[in-house]
């Protein structure tokens, strides 16, 4: 198990679980991102951070920290 | 009172909702064209978008609510939309319906604010837009199957290309006016029954601890959302301990493995799923469309940023193109009316307010017209092809260490043609306290109207063919508003506008061909705003510094004046002589109008001022330009230039101001514009807040008069002290070695 900024470009994985509790962790969920869903890392902004991704069929993007919140399986 | 039966006159009112990029503007202009009326909630941010529309008979007002992914108000703006909805706001209504609408080809993650939508329990239409995007990428909808597994209407549209708009319309009519069933009976509880038993419970104690009787989903939202507005509000209402009491429910809840808040993405999520099963089909190997190709080299590590840089550029090449040579076109227009008129009234107090005071103040608004809708067309561009959150993307890690994100990037850059439209494009940050400093710095970017003074006082100590220091002193200036905004941003995020980092989960729409109608409709929204709401009070401003500069002098011998001087020029032939004695008269007028400012009430300010000015090396005549260019930065040009007798009308390019000001001395005959003395007005210049027009919309866009207030008194302190610090330590260094 990883998190999700660890990713590589092109690479899938499946969420776990995103961890805290607070306003950014409920965002991700209300996003789409929950647990179970598939999400693939589509590539990095020119200074390495926001990550795009993408998850249930759109492309959305994450800071780092936001990123290494959420726990992802490898597939 | 008894509740009578709606009589079929009174006016339906109907809400619009969605996610971000579904064309929900695309579908209000559809459903209400232009005629839309646009201010401000009370007390919030949020723009309140109005229009109207006639259906089957009846009139129906129509609400346009901002594009948000979900109804679970963390913040008090975000609040707005959920009272609207349950008909809690008061300036709104009760609604009648409620109009969904729906991204057709990202069908699952829309139908989570759908999922909350139908909590409300309001007549509701989902309207499924851009299907034939959704058909393109390969994908299937089911729509009636869909319509009977959500209990709504569901109509399909493309709103762009106005299909479906008359089909949403009759819809809108047959949930409102009751002929179908608000809500499907057969929809299941999608929380579990642990969670509605704890809701049941925060209602009683509700009830009991001060007798209110919320509705059902603000009752839900108080347990989910842990510190959000609704429990926000609450707290503040009721006398009990309220968040200790959501505390420990919360904890009852979790013990019985219903987690808060991640048990509302899990459920809502669920049921999304279930409700597309057999209903969408999508395309089974998802294929790279034409979006995702151009998305790689657009956010490309270096081709993004030259494309990037290049469409910055295109942006401020064209304002400089097309907007000022229509600047100069519109203010020659306000010019030409004022000689007209100036032509048929006698000289005189009225002439002088018709001319000066108010065309010269209709034209100080209009003045801004050209760059702001220029600037609004791009804006809007980037917005509806979708590339603005790309720019945003791109420019986040570089606006974080100022605790801003990469949506407050574009806002900035925007103001270093002007701030009023990069002011007007914060509205992209949904996040209000980003926006807020984004706003407050905007003003110290350095703008066009600084330009003129610059080159004004430049031209002073400068010879004309140093291109090199001219250069470098105007990038210094542009310079110093970035390294300002830099701190006073970090400041206002560590003091005013404290708090949880807002996260940066952003959403990069596919890329679209831009809507021709929406871009147009966006810039006369923009453009209407800024002259109806901000006009009027920038036009009051300039009456009133009109008024300071011309009164109380006596202005019998200026009016004489003036009436040889046309009375000569009608008549005047070729000969010498008289042209001789035109330009006498022109001096005498001049010298008497510099003197009639000098002793009006601006000119008085001027002297009163001239202690604390000192200490800038500034003497009264300075002062009094400062004070007078508080419409805009620019007019202190011309104010000088009626100070040193040369009349009102000098550029900034003028030989006779600037051997005039170079010309000036002080009592003691030193001169006046010493380098230190240039570089101070400079530096104030660059830091201060001269510029009504910028402050109205500050006014407008945060909805309080707090704000203008405080960005004019740190600006003015910035720029005081700025300009001080420059003065003393620039009156110290050996000029005269260098500049010879």
């Amino acid at each position: 198990m990883t998190t999700l900024d660890t990713l590589r470009q092109g690479q899938r994985a499946r969420i776990v679980a995103i961890e805290g509790e607070d306003g950014i962790a409920f965002r991700l969920m209300e996003m789409g991102l929950t647990d179970g869903e598939e999400i693939e890392l589509l590539g990095f902004a020119p200074f390495g951070d926001p990550i795009e991704f993408r998850v249930r069929g759109y492309s959305i993007s994450l800071r780092g920290s936001e990123a290494r919140r959420v726990k992802v399986a490898l597939e | 009172m008894s509740a009578l039966p709606a009589a079929p006159s009174r006016p339906l009112t109907v809400a619009l909702i969605g996610n971000p990029n579904t064309g929900k503007s695309t579908l209000f202009n559809a459903l209400a064209g232009m005629r839309a009326r646009v201010a401000n909630f009370p007390g919030v941010t949020v723009e309140k978008k109005l229009g109207r529309m006639r259906c089957a008979g009846r009139d129906v007002r129509l609400v346009d609510l901002p594009g948000t992914y979900s109804l679970s108000p963390r913040s008090l703006d975000e609040l707005v939309s959920v009272d609207v909805l349950l008909g809690r706001q008061r300036d709104v209504g009760a609604i009648d319906a409620v109009v969904c609408i729906v991204d057709a080809s990202n069908l699952e993650r829309n139908l989570y604010l759908v999922s909350q939508v139908l909590d409300l329990e309001l007549p509701t239409v989902i309207v499924l837009n851009m299907s034939d995007l959704a058909e393109q990428r390969g994908m299937k909808i089911d729509v009636p199957a869909l319509s009977e597994r959500l209990g709504v209407p569901v109509i399909p549209t493309a709103a762009h290309r106005r299909r479906g708009i008359d089909a949403v319309r009759e819809a809108i009519m047959r949930v409102a006016e009751g002929v179908e069933e608000p809500v499907s009976p057969h929809r299941p509880r999608l929380f579990p029954e642990v969670f509605d038993a704890e809701c049941d419970q925060l209602a009683a104690k509700l009830a009991e601890s001060n007798g209110s009787n919320p509705p059902r989903y603000l009752i839900e939202r108080m347990l989910l959302d842990v510190g959000g507005a609704v429990e926000q509000v609450f707290e503040r209402r009721t006398p009990d301990d309220l968040a200790n009491w959501l505390k420990q429910s919360r904890a009852r809840l979790r013990e019985a493995g219903c987690r808060i808040p991640g048990v509302e993405a899990q459920v809502r999520y669920a049921w999304v799923r279930s409700a597309l099963e057999g209903v969408l089909v999508r395309p089974t190997e998802r294929t790279a469309t034409g979006s995702d190709r151009i998305d790689r080299v657009l956010t490309h590590r270096v081709l993004g940023l030259v494309i990037f840089a290049a469409v910055m550029f295109v942006v401020f090449v064209s304002i400089f193109l097309f907007a000022e040579p229509v600047m100069g076109l519109v203010e020659a227009g306000p010019q030409a009316i004022g000689e007209l008129v100036a032509g048929v009234m006698p000289p005189g107090a009225l002439r002088s307010l018709v001319v000066d005071g108010v065309i010269g103040g209709v034209g100080s608004v209009l003045v801004f017209l050209p760059q702001i809708a220029i600037l609004f067309l791009f804006i809007a561009l980037l917005e509806d092809c979708g590339y603005m959150a790309r720019a945003a993307f791109l420019m986040d890690r570089l606006m974080r260490p100022i605790g801003l994100s990469g949506k407050s990037f574009v806002p900035l850059m925007s103001s270093f043609a002007c701030a009023i439209p990069g002011i007007m494009a914060t509205r992209v940050i949904e996040n209000r306290r980003d926006r807020m400093v984004t706003i407050l710095v905007a003003p110290l970017m350095s703008c066009a109207a600084r330009l003129p003074v610059y080159v004004l006082l430049i031209g002073l100590f400068v010879p004309k063919g140093e291109f090199l220091i001219r250069g470098m002193v105007l990038l210094a200036m542009y310079s110093l508003g970035i390294l300002v905004a830099a701190p006073v941003a970090w400041f206002l995020k560590k003091t005013f506008f404290r708090g949880e980092m807002p996260p940066f989960v952003m959403e990069l729409p596919s890329y679209k061909w831009p809507s021709p109608s929406l871009v147009l409709s966006r810039v006369y929204d923009r453009s209407k705003a800024f002259v109806v709401r901000a006009g009027t009070l920038i036009f009051a401003t300039m009456i009133v510094v009109w008024a300071a500069g011309y009164f109380p002098g006596g202005h019998a011998r200026e009016i004489a004046l003036v009436s040889q001087l046309e009375e000569l020029e009608d008549s005047a032939g070729p000969s010498v002589e008289q042209a001789e004695r035109l330009d006498s008269l022109r001096e005498e007028l001049n010298r008497e109008r510099g003197e009639l400012i000098a002793g009006s009430y601006l000119g008085r300010a001027g002297h009163a001022l001239e202690p604390f000015v000192a200490p800038l090396g500034w003497d009264w005549k300075i002062g009094v330009g400062a004070i007078a260019s508080f419409p805009a930065r620019e007019v202190i040009i011309g104010t000088l230039g009626t100070i040193y007798s040369l009349g009102g009308d000098v550029d900034e390019e003028d030989e006779g101001l600037k051997a005039a000001m170079q010309a000036a001395t002080r009592p003691d005959g030193s001169p006046v514009y010493t380098v230190p003395v240039a570089l101070s007005i400079m530096v104030f210049f660059a830091l201060c807040a001269q510029c009504a027009a910028t402050l109205m919309v500050i006014r407008r866009e945060t909805n309080s008069w707090r704000w203008p207030a405080f960005t004019f008194a740190y600006m003015t302190g910035l720029a005081y002290v700025g300009a001080l610090a420059t003065y003393q330590v620039a009156s110290r260094l050996p000029w005269e070695n260098w500049l010879s």
